[in-house]
């Protein structure tokens, strides 16, 4: 038990009690809160695995921008969450058992196959920095850049119009 | 057309088909235009069209002088189909001329009275734009006959054989809402044309077997194999014969089926001259004349002939002894000299029968003729006593007058020679004639007929002499009867005589049956001569004396019995009260056996006990039950139809509504349950949608792990 | 040192989770909050791969995927506001109006 990986336990475990614990809250904020959690976490990953850059904008983004937003319509629209019966009795089982039988299908996929030590293969220096980014995302990826920005123009003009109320005579 | 030129080389044989031809196109006026034109117009047509007819027959006898072997004169093509070749042919030969000659010539002069006595009738009658139509159907019998006489296969004759049995039928029926009951007159017609269809069904038959032994129907290939198919064939030649045999007792009125002609009195006069005494009737024996080569190869056939011949003679005979209407009287004597010819023509004496033939017709016209205008003398006596207010009446004329008055009975007649004579002198002749009293025509015929029949068939022979006698009584009691004595009615003393243009004929016709026996006097054999040219078996017949002596001395011991019955015994029996006076003196000596002959031995009656209505029966049995209540009722409606019915009820209910329809309608139905259970996967909640789709992936995955 | 299965099995884990989220909550903003987690743990593998296989380009994608779920939630909470705004519930088995 090396400490890379006994950090790695702790931090996976964090990981997925808080993914539990949102999954399960019976309220809306404290299920925000539990995935901020989540994204924090995921963020030390991220820098575990040598991508700073992404880890930042992991917090900036998600954690900060997103679930903001989350945090924000929770507000505007109530956080109850009357515990009704579900509609169909079977839903919940199968939907566990499901989950359980992927869970398993995805663990014999990953250990069926021949995996590296991530520790054999040092990474290049500045590997997942900004300016080893920056240089791909410019060079490369630009075209795909220029249509995310697109893309969020048109998410912003959406989410105003779907949000709009009737127009006034 | 100059004299010199009068008779071409070839002779006027090209002029055959105008024997057709003008009465057809007499005919024919009548119908399209003879509604517009008066009564003389009307008869001069016909009379035209029948005399122009005889105009070409002389022409074509005349012709026959000169080339006597004749000719065969082709007019077009009738039948062509595989062997057979039939076409319209005039054969042209001194037989055929004969019967052309003496159906014109007779014919004309029929045409002619005809005009004065129908001008009466129709008026008696009471239909006087009834008149053009006897003209057109005595112009559409002469066209039959011609076609009959003239033609040169045995179709073609039959086509007017048949003819002139319409004509015939025609003719009886021209009244035909007159007569007893009112349906007297079409019930005689129907008589005639059905017992004539039964003589035509043996005609047809011996026609089928011809083709059949022959191949043709035409004479002169026909009598050329005679020969040679009676070699081989007898059976079939004889078969034939027979046949013909049969067809000839129904046309020519001889037993078995001699019995419509009486009825056919029911016609007008004339009818009765031309076609039941003249010249229909003749048709049979002009058949057999004409067959000659067929009938002389077997011998059995012609003593069948002969044999039917002479008992008709003898019984026809006897049955007109005991008639009172005097058109009854001449038809049984027509019936009986038809005897005498058929069995002349039988024995292989064709030239005695078809003289004898001549003969009659010139003397039974004349005296089917006079009877008329004897009929007509006492109708108008009658009219004349009923309307006349001037003539005094008994109690008991007035309540006579309301009987029915027969003015063709002999009983009301009497002591017309006074108010009638010329009409009783052509009687005279013409009877005389029948009688065959020298030197008058029925003499030289009926011995010629008697001598070929001693030589050839002594049975025969008697029974003709025999039937002689009778002829002679019932000619002298007729004559007795109607002309001499007292006028035994008021109507026949109040007769009146008939005018010329009916008594002009009759004089003709009285020189025709005087003279007419110089057709064939024993030893000039004029017409033996001309005969010859055409029947190939004629032989001269030879003037015996014993015989021709035989029958004059028995015709006068006839007459003279007669005398003595209806003179001196009538006159005894006259002293009698009128109760127990008997209407004839005749039965008073016969009794019984007087009966018998005046209902002519019940034949009628028996035909139709024995034939007619177990026929009758039969055919409304089948008619009723078998084709009636079984075959339509039962087995169409009940067991066709409701079978049929039930069938398709069971198709269509049971089958198309209940099996094709329910899987038509099953199908929508499983369509629309399938769906109502298939929409409820669209539950609306996307948590299940989801589900599913997670589903799928795990499927999948799992599936692709384990591959 | 954590293999690279240890972080593949991570995020498989993760990802379940998240599809319970999805199939199991009936509120639209806690599902579309597991809906983030499953994009999470997505771009979790993108790193780990690219960290493994000395590429870069798992960390651009992990870029762009960051941005349109951006994006993505945007539009979505508007329309779950638009959805409260009609039926005054945002009970996701409440919208059953496409029912069949």
């Amino acid at each position: 038990m090396t400490p890379d990986f006994a950090l790695f336990l702790i931090l996976a475990l964090v990981a997925v009690a808080s993914a539990l614990g949102m999954l399960f809250s019976k309220n809306a904020v404290y299920s925000a809160l539990y995935l901020i959690i989540n994204f924090g976490t995921v963020a030390v990953f991220y820098l575990l695995l040598s991508a700073p850059f992404i880890a930042l904008a992991q917090v900036t983004v998600y954690a900060g921008a997103i679930m903001v937003l989350f945090l924000f319509v929770i507000m505007l629209l109530g956080a109850e969450q009357t515990g009704r019966t579900p509609a169909r009795w079977w839903n919940q089982p199968l939907a566990l058992f499901l989950g359980a039988l992927l869970l398993v299908e995805g663990v014999y996929l990953v250990f069926s196959q021949r995996s590296t030590l991530l520790a054999d293969l040092a990474p290049a220096e500045g590997f997942g920095g900004p300016i080893t980014i920056g240089e791909t995302l410019f060079n490369q990826y630009l075209l795909p850049f220029e249509a995310t920005s697109i893309l969020l123009l048109v998410a912003m003009v959406g989410a105003i119009v779907l949000t709009r109320r009737k127009a006034r005579p | 057309m100059l004299l010199s030129e009068a008779v071409p080389a070839g002779g006027f044989f090209y002029l055959a088909p105008w024997v057709l031809f003008f009465p057809l196109i007499g005919l024919l006026v009548n119908i399209l235009i003879g509604g517009r034109l008066g009564e003389k117009a009307i008869g001069g047509i016909a009379c035209a069209a029948s005399g122009l007819t005889f105009v070409v027959a002389v022409l074509l006898a005349v012709s026959l002088a000169n080339h006597p072997e004749g000719q065969v004169v082709p007019l077009a093509d009738w039948i062509t189909i595989g062997d057979l070749r039939l076409r319209w042919a005039f054969q042209v030969d001194t037989l055929s001329v004969t019967m052309m000659l003496a159906v014109s010539s007779v014919g004309t002069l029929i045409h002619i009275y005809s005009i004065g006595y129908m001008h009466e009738d129709v008026r008696l009658n009471g239909d006087p734009p009834r008149f053009r139509r006897f003209f057109v159907f005595l112009n559409l019998f002469i066209l039959a006959m011609m076609v009959l006489v003239s033609s040169d296969n045995y179709l073609m004759l039959f086509v007017g054989w048949e003819g002139v049995g319409l004509c015939s039928y025609l003719l009886i029926g021209f009244w035909y809402e007159k007569g007893k009951d009112g349906i007297g007159n079409a019930i005689a017609a129907k008589k005639a044309f059905v017992t004539n269809r039964i003589g035509d069904f043996g005609f047809l038959i011996a026609a089928f077997t011809i083709f059949v032994a022959f191949g043709t129907f035409e004479f002169g290939p026909i009598f050329a194999k005679a020969g040679a198919v009676s070699a081989v064939a007898p059976g079939l030649i004889l078969m034939i014969t027979l046949f013909m045999l049969l067809g000839v007792t129904g046309k020519s009125a001889q037993l078995p089926l001699y019995v419509w002609l009486p009825d056919a009195m029911a016609g007008p006069t004339p009818v009765s001259a031309l076609i039941h005494a003249a010249t229909m009737v003749t048709a049979g024996v002009y058949l057999v004349s004409r067959s000659a080569p067929l009938y002389v190869q077997v011998p059995l056939a012609q003593n069948s002939v002969a044999l039917v011949g002479g008992l008709t003679a003898l019984f026809a005979a006897t049955i007109a002894v005991g008639q009172f209407d005097i058109k009854k009287v001449l038809a049984y004597s027509t019936i009986s000299q038809l005897g005498f010819m058929v069995a002349a023509v039988g024995m292989g004496a064709f030239v005695a029968g078809m003289f004898h033939l001549v003969a009659h017709a010139f003397f039974k016209g004349l005296l089917f003729l006079s009877s008329g205008s004897v009929i007509q003398g006492v109708e108008h006596g009658h009219h004349h006593v009923e309307h006349d207010p001037r003539l005094k009446k008994t109690l008991k004329q007035r309540h006579a007058a309301h009987q029915p008055f027969d003015p063709q009975d002999m009983r009301n007649m009497g002591g017309l020679r006074r108010r009638m004579p010329t009409t009783f002198w052509v009687y005279l002749i013409g009877a005389l004639a029948l009688a065959g009293i020298f030197p008058l025509a029925g003499f030289w015929s009926k011995d010629e007929i008697l001598a070929e029949a001693r030589l050839l068939n002594p049975t025969v022979y008697w029974l003709l002499v025999i039937a002689a006698f009778f002829t002679a009584f019932y000619v002298g009691r007729q004559i007795l009867l109607v002309f001499f004595g007292e006028p035994r009615t008021e109507a026949a003393a109040h007769a009146r005589e008939s005018p010329p243009v009916m008594t002009v004929p009759l004089i003709i016709l009285a020189a025709l049956s005087a003279f007419g026996g110089a057709l064939n006097l024993p030893g000039l054999h004029t017409f033996t001569l001309w005969m010859e040219h055409t029947l190939e078996f004629v032989h001269a017949g030879e003037f015996n004396l014993q015989v021709a002596g035989l029958s004059t001395l028995l015709a006068l011991v006839a007459l003279a019995l007669a005398w003595w019955l209806y003179v001196r015994r009538a006159a005894e029996l006259a002293r009698l009260p009128v109760q127990k006076r008997p209407d004839d003196p005749l039965r008073a000596m016969l009794g019984p056996l007087f009966t018998l002959l005046e209902n002519k031995y019940w034949v009628d009656e028996l035909y139709w006990a024995a034939i007619l209505n177990p026929y009758i029966a039969a055919s409304r049995f089948l008619a009723e039950v078998v084709d009636g209540r079984f075959w339509h009722d039962w087995f169409h409606d009940t067991l066709i139809t409701s079978g049929f019915n039930l069938l398709t009820r069971l198709l269509s209910v049971r089958i198309d509504l209940g099996v094709i329809d329910a899987i038509a309608n099953g199908l929508g139905t499983f369509t629309q349950r399938a769906a109502g259970s298939l929409r409820r996967v669209q539950s609306g909640y996307v948590r299940y949608y989801a589900l599913s789709v997670f589903l799928g992936v795990v499927v999948i995955l799992g599936y692709l792990i384990l591959r | 040192m954590p293999s690279l299965a240890h972080y593949i099995v991570l995020s498989a884990v993760l990802f379940t989770i998240g599809a319970l989220g999805v199939l199991i909550r009936r509120n639209p903003i806690v599902i579309f909050m597991s809906v983030e987690l499953m994009l999470n743990s997505a771009n979790l593998a993108f790193v780990a791969f690219a960290r493994a296989y000395q590429a870069v380009h798992g960390q651009i994608f992990v870029f762009f995927v960051m941005t349109v779920a951006a994006a993505e939630v945007a539009v979505g909470l508007a329309l779950i506001v638009a959805i409260f705004r009609t039926k005054q519930t945002i009970d996701i088995d409440q919208m059953s109006m496409l029912k069949g």
